[in-house]
């Protein structure tokens, strides 16, 4: 089975493109120039340098000593946090800017739940001078106030979506909703692997640079280019997305994916998505997302505002389907406890994303010999109140 | 024959109103359809409440939003709507994004349409090629027509395709926006349906998005077949109630 996109945009059963028709031209015009737009050799230039002068890459693949001793097992970390802006969805905004550049586009906008993406995005606005609007749900502006503070300073505009829950899923509405009013100057960056094709393939594309660099720091490392496990936490599944891309179809690697269990996932408050999630339809894409059993989305929850999307990235939701990858689901206080382990092991505050990713070690047994790559994907700056609040610190 | 080709026939422009069942109470879907009907509206879109309407501006959010607050669901619909054709006989038409029905079930969704008398059915985020891969045959199985839509930036070419596989008519979306009412159209706008007006369709169209009042019924009416009142008629209904849709009806007629 190939686990990547089909001509027709699909992962298995999941994705396609089921949006209004206003959207259609927008979409059309994405999908018919991205991988022309990504194959250039100028774009890979551009692409390539930023990524190396502005973004900082290639990012470490760390041994984690400390760690693996107590685990008895080979732990890397692939060290996404010292991205710059400090978390992998920079990768992904500087692909799509560029995108925008070579389409014309001169207004981007963009959703945000805990503020990363928002903050990519206000980032590579400013770097192309180009005009930038980052919707927010009402909640989050007043969750995450030092991500929206860092908007502004880039010079973005940061709109209220003041719709339903006022959240994530919201933002995202009123992202699309934008872009269906203004659909000639406008370039919509996602800041995961969903929405209509060809976003989930573009995002994953942009992202898939983290294991491609990988390969060959494994080589080095390890004299070998693959690991026997990669484990990532999944909001959209953007960073596990970039984890897994070159590994998707080497049945050596095994795939564990990580997902926010909330406060249970019997609790009514979990954004375990493949868990509680059924097929259906959110934000363009056909994948596995949480609804009522008459089809309303639901609202997810989720300590850490980045996970707490009510779907999934439809690789994601064929990656679980086909059985490809594990899918595991870690509650608040043990990520939380895990945010506190990696800072005192190994020296690293990790975001509460990246947290959850990291108790995979406790639910799970891991072989002496086996290694064991962890994706890094962010550092935990911005979730500095909750940890001040959580742990009174 | 459909009610929908039926009522085309006639000669003359169509008013066709759009709302969201179960606003504003729960059990207002069908007083509200016979008052439209005694106000001689000629067609009714029946919309089936979303909880994230993405081709909806902020009236027909807060519409669908308190609707399924209210306890609006599609079985509900379906069993306010049982028996509806001993008093209804304008065509009716449900309207509402595909993940409520693929819920429902798409086989289970036509066939209740169908033993109601329910005509077609409008779905914004189910595009025209998925349906035809995927719908079409059950649809007509069920002898229900599915309207699309096309906007000012639809390409003419994709404009003959839909038109060569419509059925019913075309819903003409005024302008580059998500729904909501607006008080007058532009240049642009005009230029635009004079241009789908010029392209001859077979299948005929009516503009809807952004029709408010008198002006922008009449502008409508004078390039296609008729006009499609939503967020313009859901901002009456809560302002001044059931009881006067017939002067709404009225003022938009003159
Ligand atoms: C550090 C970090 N990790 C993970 C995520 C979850 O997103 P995704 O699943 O797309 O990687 C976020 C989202 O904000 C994030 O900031």
């Amino acid at each position: 089975m190939n686990y990547n996109v089909d001509e027709k945009g699909y992962y298995g059963d999941f994705g396609g493109a089921f949006i209004p028709e206003m959207l259609y031209p927008n979409v059309e015009e994405l999908r018919n120039n991205y991988l022309k737009i990504e194959a250039e050799p100028l774009f890979k230039k551009e692409f390539d340098t930023l990524l190396k002068n502005y973004v900082g890459r290639p990012t470490p693949l760390y041994f984690a000593k400390r760690l693996s001793k107590r685990y008895n097992t080979k732990i890397y970390l692939k060290r996404e946090d010292l991205c710059h802006t400090g978390a992998h969805k920079v990768n992904n905004t500087i692909g799509q800017i560029l995108v925008a550049k070579r389409l014309g586009k001169t207004r981007i906008i963009a959703e945000t739940g805990a503020g990363q993406h928002g903050v990519a995005t206000a980032t590579v606005c400013a770097l192309m001078g180009i005009e930038c609007i980052v919707y927010m749900g009402e909640l989050d502006i007043k969750r995450q106030a030092p991500n929206v503070a860092r908007m502004k300073m880039l010079g973005a505009e940061v709109r209220p979506a003041k719709s339903g829950s006022k959240t994530l899923k919201d933002a995202t509405n009123e992202a699309i909703r934008d872009w269906i009013n203004n659909p000639i100057n406008t370039h919509y960056i996602i800041g995961s692997v969903v929405g209509p094709h060809p976003y989930p393939d573009m995002v994953a594309r942009f992202q898939s640079v983290i294991s491609q660099e990988i390969k060959w720091q494994l080589q080095d490392l390890e004299g070998r280019d693959y690991p026997d496990h990669l484990i990532a936490c999944v909001g959209g599944g953007s960073n596990a997305a970039g984890l897994y891309y070159h590994y998707l179809n080497d049945q050596r690697v095994n795939i564990i994916a990580v997902e926010a269990a909330g406060k249970g996932i019997d609790s009514g408050k979990s954004a375990a998505t493949s868990a509680l999630g059924k097929e259906g339809i959110i934000h363009g894409s056909k994948t596995l997302l949480m609804q009522t059993s008459d089809g309303q989305i639901t609202e997810p929850y989720s300590i850490s505002a980045g996970l707490d999307y009510p779907g999934v990235g439809p690789m994601h939701a064929n990656l679980f389907r086909s059985k490809r990858a594990e899918f595991i689901s870690i509650p608040d206080q043990e990520a939380m406890d895990w945010g506190l382990t990696l800072s005192q092991m190994e020296g690293i505050i990790p975001a509460i994303e990246t947290a959850h990713a990291f108790a995979a070690l406790d639910v799970r047994k891991f072989g002496p010999e086996e290694i064991i790559v962890f994706n890094c994907s962010g550092r935990g700056d911005k979730d500095l109140d909750t940890y001040i609040d959580y742990f009174k610190l | 024959m459909n009610r929908i080709d039926q009522k085309f026939r006639e000669n003359k422009k169509l008013l066709s109103i759009y709302f969201s069942a179960g606003f504003p109470n729960l059990d207002d879907t069908v007083p509200i359809l016979k008052k439209l009907q005694t106000a001689g509206v000629d067609m009714v879109e029946i919309g089936l409440p979303f909880s994230d309407p993405l081709a909806d501006g902020p009236t027909i959010q807060a519409s669908s939003s308190q609707a399924i607050l209210n306890g609006m669901t599609t079985e509900k619909l379906f069993s306010q709507l049982e028996g509806i054709r001993k008093h209804i006989k304008i065509p009716l038409v449900l309207m509402g994004y595909f993940n409520p029905m693929m819920q429902y079930g798409i086989e289970k969704f036509c066939s209740r349409c169908e033993t109601i008398g329910i005509d077609g059915i409008i779905i914004p985020d189910l595009p025209v090629d998925v349906y035809h891969e995927n719908y079409k045959a059950l649809f007509d199985k069920h002898g229900l027509y599915n309207m699309f839509l096309i906007t000012p930036q639809t390409s003419e070419a994709r404009i003959k395709y839909i038109d060569k596989v419509s059925n019913g008519f075309i819903y003409m979306v005024s302008s580059a926006s998500v729904t909501g009412a607006k008080s007058t159209f532009g240049n642009t706008q005009t230029e635009y349906f004079k241009r789908i007006a010029t392209l001859k369709l077979k299948t005929p169209t009516v503009i809807g998005f952004g029709i408010s009042n008198q002006e922008t019924y009449k502008i409508a009416c004078d390039q296609s077949r008729g006009a499609i009142i939503g967020s313009a008629f859901i901002q009456f209904l809560e302002k001044e109630g059931e009881e006067k849709i017939g002067s709404f009806i009225k003022s938009i007629r003159g």
